[in-house]
């Protein structure tokens, strides 16, 4: 039996090259025509004034910024306001270019239009090494790009709103700059290139004439933009990009005046609560609402697919009535257990070969041929994301317009959705983007949209808030996928790895989100499921990365990171566990793979530095590292703990970053730190289990979170460069739990291959 | 009919008895900036001050709030903000904000009972959840709102003795 599957292995590298191509081929060719049809010039980047709505004298130069009269330049943000800064780092570009006042800069959430649509994401999603500069690989991402612009998907995700907006908004700044220039240079009668604009102002450095913003725009307006296309500034001239930069979204949120989705109102509102079956996918049966109808405040009991909806004058009265409605659910046959799930997983990893996303050389036989191998069996737990703020959407359907407000992170779907639901055209959507209470990848779901929009059409076009229960939030999220994966490493006489075999099994998250919210199967295999595995930088000449998709009736979803959530701590323990097969020290061991990696021997090396490690950890205290490329950034963390009644304490987490250039220091450290607590409450707490086809778990208490007690000291170091943008939203997350369970191997001896960690106790 | 004293205005409001106050304030009287969190009183996202003591609102009936002052996020820093709310600004702890009304809240509520707490009584007494993993940056910030009050009040003291 063996012996066949070894054959089959060796048969089927080319196919499975071949089909890569293909399906590389066939996005490309897609992208080649929507090119046809959009030819994306600079230009266009640029987008038309008309797109962005200018008000009280406010004056438009492009899609990206409008100046009053008064000199205040207003910013159009296309991305979500979750936490990650994006009100303020993005017109922190636009501002940097136009020689803005930054006291006179405002954000302002933009509309739906395709020059706003998230090109980056498109081009993230192919299933390539993210370091592979190959022709067709960066054929294969200018395609993709092109064919995202043609979307205009408005997409908060994949840590990408900076890497996105980098050239674009730029751009936008300093086009509007020279045509400020041109309207003063004309209106003075001198040459352009004799005039700067700084600080607000143009000025004529001669005379010492000066001009606002505000007196330019109408005239700057009027000309349109130069013929002749600006420089970017070179980043060492930058007034604002790179600087620590209080953030303009903060005063609203330390006195309680920041609207969230769930603070929307409207004049005439009614609440409603939910309550869709607790078995995946179970309908109605029966419904018993007779005492709930005639309590106090209830104005109807409707039924939303798999499900209830009570609407009331208020949304406590909404919930009273809900808890007196009997429903009987028909939960179908599936009495799905957590068991179960892993049998599955477990069976359909050794039956079937699925994607090899890297694939280098032949494993078997290198590993035949190893002077030492290893092998070893990671997994991880469903995960729920938990934002702070609960699963809302208000909607109004009033005169052939369907108003929708809601804290999402997809308005370009968003509106599609509704429209559909709404029965009226997609123009007649209007879709207000709030404050997100957390967005983590959660709120690109359109499932509270979809009830909200059918609640919204009983209710006689009065605005209707959909607010569920944290109840409902834990039991009806779209989890981070159970997963598992199964390693085999071999190692030289010299202890230097040579080969690498991942086998990895899960659902597809991609397909997941792309099918619930798109009616789309996604033709590309899924590498956000796959990546954090694939494509690492070590240097291990023979290695292959497969993950096989696994079928189950639990819906997934994006959880800040994805793939890279689990695939980080299967491979950087996985590493560690080579390095110790190999009698070297784990940073030493790491170092000797990355001789080709100059960024990531730098990230790991300042982490050594900074963590003290050439120093040993006082008694009682472990230490672990990893290093991890995600989104475009190098993250390496060193965690140091202690064992505290049978469980792991942290006590410092040190924290090196090289995401490219900075745009706001003080928020890539505050993601570096959002990332490590939101990757620590899943490497100590965080499991969704089922049975009987339910989750078990419901709120809080028995889905527990990190708090303040938990804390360690976070000390983070940026790396500085001017290589481009990448991501820090997600990052920081992947590799706390291996630092963490490579600390607890340190100090234990326990290696540790499921999360949460749970040390046996009853070993010393 | 159930009389309250919120932020120092009176206000009626015609709503069951066991109404949690949190849904008083957001629905009835449509104060938003108090946050609806967990239902159960486990994550602090609620909490307002009854007499200046910290409450989770979300389980705490209205009526049981009568003849109470009732200060909420909105009323903390009326006119001038609270050293809480600046020392937010100064360390920059605000990521998606939701959970801050009620972190704040809660800070406030400690630092009136201790006005200089140590990090393990920081600890006990603080169970606020935020899911953006703001707590680096609220220890900080606490220990800095700790000092400008205990400036002010030395100060005052100064003052009085003078």
């Amino acid at each position: 039996m063996e012996k066949t599957a070894a054959d089959n292995n060796k048969q089927k590298p080319e196919k499975r090259l071949s089909r890569r191509k293909f399906l590389l081929t066939g996005a490309a060719l897609g992208g080649g025509l929507l090119v046809g049809l959009h030819v994306a010039t600079r230009r266009d980047l640029l987008g038309d004034p008309s797109v962005f709505p200018a008000h009280d004298g406010e004056v438009a130069l492009n899609a990206w910024l409008k100046i009053a009269t008064d000199g205040t330049v207003t910013v159009a943000v296309p991305r979500s306001e979750m936490g990650q800064g994006v009100y303020t780092s993005l017109p922190m570009l636009v501002a940097d270019e136009l020689g803005a006042e930054w006291g006179s800069v405002r954000f302002e959430q933009s509309p739906i239009e395709r020059v706003y649509g998230n090109v980056k994401t498109m081009a993230d999603g192919l299933p390539l090494d993210p370091l592979d500069e190959g022709t067709f690989a960066n054929f294969a991402r200018w395609a993709a790009k092109r064919m995202g612009a043609g979307l205009g998907l408005q997409l908060t995700g994949g840590s990408s709103s900076i890497q996105d907006a980098w050239e674009p908004m730029r751009t936008a700044g300093a086009v509007a700059r020279e045509m400020l220039i041109a309207a003063a240079a004309k209106r003075w009668g001198v040459e352009a290139t004799d005039c700067e604009a700084r600080n607000g102002q143009v000025v004529h450095n001669a005379s010492g004439r000066v001009a606002g913003f505000g007196e330019l725009a109408s005239d700057a307006a009027s000309a349109g933009p130069p013929s002749a296309w600006p420089e970017l500034k070179d980043p060492s001239t930058s007034t604002l990009i790179g600087k620590p930069l209080p953030r303009l979204d903060i005063p609203a949120k330390v006195d309680g005046s920041a609207q969230f989705g769930i603070d929307v109102t409207q004049p005439d509102m009614l609440h409603a609560t939910v309550k869709v079956s607790p078995v995946f996918g179970g309908t109605v049966k029966s419904l018993d609402h007779e005492t709930a109808k005639t309590m106090p405040g209830v104005y109807k009991i409707v039924g939303i697919a798999n499900g209830v909806a009570v609407i009331a004058d208020s949304y406590w009265r909404a919930k009273k009535a809900m808890d007196a409605v009997s429903i009987d659910f028909d939960e179908g046959t599936q009495a799905l257990s957590s068991q179960d799930i892993k049998r599955q997983l477990t069976a359909d990893l050794d039956s079937q070969d699925g994607h090899a996303f890297d694939e280098r050389g032949d494993v078997e036989s290198a590993l035949e041929g190893a002077a030492i191998r290893l092998e070893a069996q990671y997994e991880v737990p469903y995960l729920a994301h938990a934002c702070m703020e609960p699963i809302n959407c208000t909607a109004r359907i009033a005169d052939g317009v369907c108003d929708v407000w809601a804290p999402n992170q997809a308005p370009s779907v968003l509106r599609s959705v509704a429209a559909e639901v709404a029965g009226v055209p997609k123009e007649k959507v209007r879709v207000h983007t709030t404050l997100l209470g957390g967005g983590f990848g959660r709120r690109f779901e359109m499932d509270a949209i979809v009830q909200a929009v059918s609640i919204a059409n009983h209710t006689d076009g009065r605005p209707v808030r959909v607010v569920w229960s944290r109840e409902e939030d834990i039991q009806h999220d779209v989890y981070r996928p159970a997963a598992l994966g199964r390693f085999q490493g071999g190692l030289d006489g010299s202890g230097k790895a040579r080969v690498f075999h991942a086998r990895l099994v899960s659902q597809s998250v991609t397909a997941g989100v792309a099918e619930r919210n798109l009616g789309l199967k996604p033709g590309l295999p899924d590498k956000a499921t796959a990546e954090g595995v694939a494509h690492l930088a070590y240097e291990i000449p023979t290695r292959r990365v497969e993950h096989v998709v696994s079928e189950l009736p639990v819906p997934v979803g994006f959880w800040r990171s994805v793939g890279h959530s689990h695939n980080a701590f299967f491979s950087e323990c996985f590493i560690d566990e080579m390095a110790h097969a190999a009698k070297a020290d784990p940073v030493a061991f790491r170092r000797g793979l990355l001789s080709r990696h100059p960024r990531h021997r730098a990230a790991l090396d300042l982490l050594v530095e900074k963590a003290g490690w050439e120093h040993p950890t006082a008694a009682g205290v472990g230490r672990g590292v990893a290093l991890h490329r995600s989104f475009g950034s190098i993250v390496g963390q060193v965690a140091e703990l202690r064992v505290v009644r049978g469980k792991p304490k942290l006590d410092r987490v040190v924290c090196v970053l090289d995401c490219g250039q900075v745009v706001n220091p003080d928020t890539v450290v505050a993601q570096m730190e959002s990332g490590i607590v939101f990757g620590l409450s899943a490497t100590l707490f965080g499991e969704i289990t089922l049975k009987d086809g339910r989750v078990q778990q419901s709120n809080f208490p028995d889905y527990p979170v990190v708090k303040l007690a938990d804390m360690p000291r976070i000390e983070t170091h940026i790396i500085e460069s001017r290589e481009p943008p990448g991501g820090v939203g997600e990052p920081g997350t992947p590799p706390i739990a291996p630092a963490v369970a490579n600390a607890v191997f340190h100090l234990t001896g326990q290696r540790l291959r499921r999360l949460p960690l749970r040390l046996d106790t009853s070993r010393g | 009919m159930i009389e309250l004293s919120v932020n120092g205005q009176s206000r009626t409001v015609e709503v069951e008895p066991e109404t949690p106050l949190l849904w008083v304030l957001r629905d009835t009287l449509g104060m938003t900036g108090t946050k609806f969190g967990c239902g159960i009183a486990a994550c602090g996202a609620c909490t307002i001050h009854l007499d200046g003591q910290a409450v989770r609102s979300c389980v705490f009936p209205v009526v049981a709030a009568a003849n109470k002052e009732i200060t909420t996020i909105e009323g903390l820093g009326a006119g001038v903000r609270h050293p809480v709310q600046q020392a937010w600004i100064d360390a920059q702890v605000p990521q998606c904000g939701y959970c801050q009304s009620g972190m704040i809240m809660a800070v406030a509520s400690l630092l009136r009972q201790n006005p200089d707490p140590r990090d393990e009584e920081i600890d006990a007494s603080i169970s606020n959840i935020c899911r953006c993993g703001t707590y680096a940056r609220i220890r900080t910030a606490i220990h800095r709102a700790a000092e400008k009050i205990n400036e002010r009040s030395s100060g005052d003291d100064g003052k009085d003795g003078g």
